[in-house]
């Protein structure tokens, strides 16, 4: 694996390392982002640090929704204009800004931290979903949005949560799904078609 | 210039994980080429082409070429979604249990089409009925077959005598069945009762319309998934990771059904 050459100083050595771990960086980016902050300006060296400092020290999981949040509990879960009725579940923090750019949404959120994916041996305790059950059970929720993703595991964990939260006597619902936006039927693959005719509406 | 070398594929796509934002490396089963890890590009952005197509357990017509470390999809065309699985939470978990036996049983490049063909009509099967306990039986034992560890049924493997209509047992490391007079001379040997052996001939020399159509008892049923389960835990060294989703997801499917 090491195809350095041995005389690379070491803390070079170390941070090409730690670039390479990061998701989408191979050696070879590895190595050029490396040397590219060697000949960076000291105070931008140091701004940089303080920024990746700052979102391990500053940032929390919000306690009710488990967003990442710079309060616990979050902004959203506070904020007494959005209808706490409402609960969207969410498989990343990512998807909440998705949601909220739309500004079409007014409730709640919960996320589950990754979706069910057997066959990676993540299974329904590995995500948040004790914790959904818990705040079903305590808060006045008449109704749990699933968006998961559209794919084979975010249906799958749909499904089953779908399961566990219909027997408490509380609506259920699922994102629509069909054809993406700008997609053309040509191309379009036998589920998404079938899915999309189902859901068909009045214009 | 240089020419990209296309190939033709069929493929049931087994899994996949994320390359980069937008980028997936899928891993697919193949009727010539056996197990292949391929790139889909651009397969998270909305208007992917191909994403529909190499969605986990989908059985597709690929169009690859040929790159420097993994193979790129160029093109891709659903066979079968086995679309009627997929709103079935446990249907679609027996399939994610096949699809991981086969990952698990198979290194990547080599050629086993009966295999790919017993994957595409067990995938086919599960859309069809549904109690699929037979199904993955059937599935796990022809798996087992085609990757050279077909259970011996007929005779002791010891010493070879016929097996007789009595509870024998069976044999984990030998990979067979017991007469009773060579129990003690393995370590790792469970009793079988006479009908789970039965079922398991049945299965082993049958079609898998006709495991479908066999009617069994729940004991039965249980005693044989624990038998083949412990076989296959032994040959790949560890549980399979989506055994223990499937018992939960029987649980709660068992509950509901009491329920009603
Ligand atoms: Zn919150
Ligand atoms: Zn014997």
């Amino acid at each position: 694996m090491n195809n350095h050459p041995v005389q690379v100083a070491e803390p070079i050595r170390k941070l090409i390392e730690e670039f390479n771990k990061l998701p989408g960086i191979g050696p070879k980016s590895a190595q050029r982002l490396t040397y590219y902050l060697v000949r960076m300006p000291e105070e931008h060296a140091r701004e940089l640090c303080d920024s990746i400092i700052a979102i391990k020290e500053k940032l929390v999981f919000c306690s009710i929704c488990q967003n990442i949040s710079e309060t616990d509990p979050c902004a959203i879960c506070q904020s007494s204009e959005r209808d706490h009725t409402l609960i969207c579940v969410v498989e990343n923090p990512l998807d909440i800004m998705a949601m909220e750019r739309i500004r079409g949404y007014n409730g709640l959120y919960h996320v589950l931290h990754g979706v069910i994916s057997p066959m990676d041996g993540i299974g329904p305790d590995d995500l948040k979903i004790e914790r959904l059950l818990s705040r079903l059970k305590t808060e006045d929720t008449q109704e749990v949005i699933l968006a998961t993703n559209l794919n084979l595991e975010g249906e799958a964990t749909a499904m089953y949560l779908q399961k566990l939260i219909t027997p408490l006597g509380i609506r259920v619902t699922r994102l629509a799904r069909g054809l993406p936006f700008g997609s053309e039927l040509e191309y379009a693959d036998e589920v998404t078609l079938t899915r999309a005719l189902e859901g068909r509406r009045e214009i | 210039m240089t020419i990209q070398r296309l190939y033709k594929t069929e493929a049931i796509i087994l899994k996949g994980f994320k390359l980069s934002e937008a980028d997936k490396v899928l891993t697919l089963y193949t009727p010539d080429m056996g197990k292949i890890k391929a790139v889909a590009r651009g397969i998270s952005r909305p208007k992917s082409k191909l994403r529909g197509h190499v969605e986990m357990l989908t059985y597709s017509s690929l169009m690859l070429a040929h790159g420097k470390n993994l193979d790129i999809i160029t093109q891709g065309q659903t066979i079968n979604s086995f679309l009627s699985l997929r709103d079935n939470l446990w249907q679609i978990s027996c399939a994610l249990y096949t699809a991981e036996l086969v990952d698990r049983f198979t290194p990547e490049h080599m050629e086993n089409r009966p295999l790919f063909e017993l994957l595409r009509d067990t995938l086919h099967t599960l859309c069809l009925i549904n109690n699929a306990e037979l199904v993955l039986r059937y599935f796990e034992l022809h798996l087992l077959e085609y990757s050279g560890y077909r259970p011996q049924l007929n005779n002791c493997i010891l010493c070879d005598t016929p097996l007789k209509p009595t509870t024998n047992f069976f044999s984990i490391t030998g990979g067979g069945v017991l007469c009773p007079d060579c129990q003690y001379k393995e370590s790792l040997v469970q009793p079988i009762s006479l009908n789970t052996l039965k079922v398991l001939r049945f299965l082993q020399n049958n079609n898998i319309s006709a495991a479908t159509r066999l009617i069994t008892t729940p004991r039965l049923l249980l005693e044989l998934e624990q038998l083949i389960r412990s076989y296959i835990r032994y040959l790949i060294e560890r549980e399979t990771s989506s055994s223990k989703w499937l018992d939960q997801v029987k649980k709660l499917t068992q509950m509901e059904q009491k329920e009603k």
